[in-house]
């Protein structure tokens, strides 16, 4: 198990794992959005309520969930750079932060698209949206901030030190439908009496949400290896691995 | 497909932006981050190079 985890921290070992693992990510995303853009947009069956709109979930809630994940993940890569002093942990932080901040974009406009036909306006001062905003903000200043310093090793640690602290944010987004008054809806997928969702309207919105975290693995992937290799330019493994 | 499909139940307007709008945010994710990828290539690339004419 430690030996696995003392892997992960040396960067040429990264970079083959993440230029390995890319093609399969990409492809079973490929697949698992396919699915479930076909299923959920033409075969899921109306909501009684909602009509066709309701089809908007199966691109809105994979990119919600995925800007608080993703969010998760850069914070948690970037307390074990603070915490072991592992540069890898810097490179996952900074590739992870252009995926997020555009699915939480995504998910800011698919929800006030959805917002429209449903509440009557495009965008409340609800506390769902408003957490999500800050979150965007959040991957904007922890990127800008990054790139503030000359020196880019400071710039890794100042990014790192707001992405952890910034990750109070993520359960206030998670639970902001519970605490407070809200216009957005409370969980469909996951709660105590299990999914409220049919199950030929689940199985699309699962096989759209799996399809985002690979697709996630995927960019991840790519990115990481430019990130190690621009913190790693100097050392010899690198004229192996550019061949 | 039938023009229903399209239609969505008269949501059309909000349904299709929302799928277009993804489409256009995954495919920039995939290009910029191989374009990232391949500037980080030239840039270690340039980097043994200077190295390697210091260390003759």
């Amino acid at each position: 198990m430690w030996t696995w985890f003392y892997k992960l921290a040396s960067p040429p070992y990264v970079y083959g794992v993440a230029a390995a693992l890319m093609p399969w990510f990409l492809g079973l995303a490929v697949l698992t959005i396919g699915y479930g853009l076909i299923a959920g947009l033409g075969f899921a069956p109306l909501d009684y309520q909602q009509g066709d709109a309701f089809r908007i979930i199966y691109v809105h809630v994979p990119s919600a969930i995925m800007s608080v994940t993703v969010y998760t993940v850069m914070a948690a890569a970037s307390a074990v750079a603070l915490i072991w002093r592992i540069k890898v942990g810097h490179a996952v932080a900074a590739a992870s932060a252009p995926i997020g901040a555009s699915l939480t974009l995504l998910a800011l406009v698919t929800g006030s698209l959805w917002g429209k036909p449903m509440w009557g306006t495009y965008w409340a001062w609800d506390p769902r949206l408003t957490s999500e905003l800050i979150l965007l903000f959040l991957y904007v200043g922890v990127m800008s901030l990054r790139s503030a310093f000359e020196d880019p090793a400071r710039g890794d640690r100042a990014a790192a030190l707001l992405a952890v602290v910034g990750v109070v944010n993520v359960p206030i987004v998670h639970f902001s439908v519970v605490w407070w008054n809200s216009l957005h809806q409370g969980s469909t997928i996951v709660t105590l009496e299990g999914p409220k969702m049919a199950a030929s309207m689940l199985w699309p919105l699962l096989s759209m949400l799996l399809g985002f975290m690979l697709f996630y693995g995927a960019v991840l992937c790519i990115r990481v290896q430019g990130e190690v290799l621009n913190r790693e330019r100097q050392s010899a493994w690198v004229r192996e691995a550019i061949k | 497909m039938s023009s229903g499909f399209w239609y969505m139940g008269g949501y059309a307007r909000y349904v299709w932006p929302c799928i277009g709008f993804a489409g256009v945010v995954l495919a920039w994710n995939m290009w910029s981050a191989r374009r990232y990828l391949a500037a980080a290539k030239v840039r270690a690339a340039r980097a043994l190079a200077m190295a390697a004419s210091e260390a003759r």
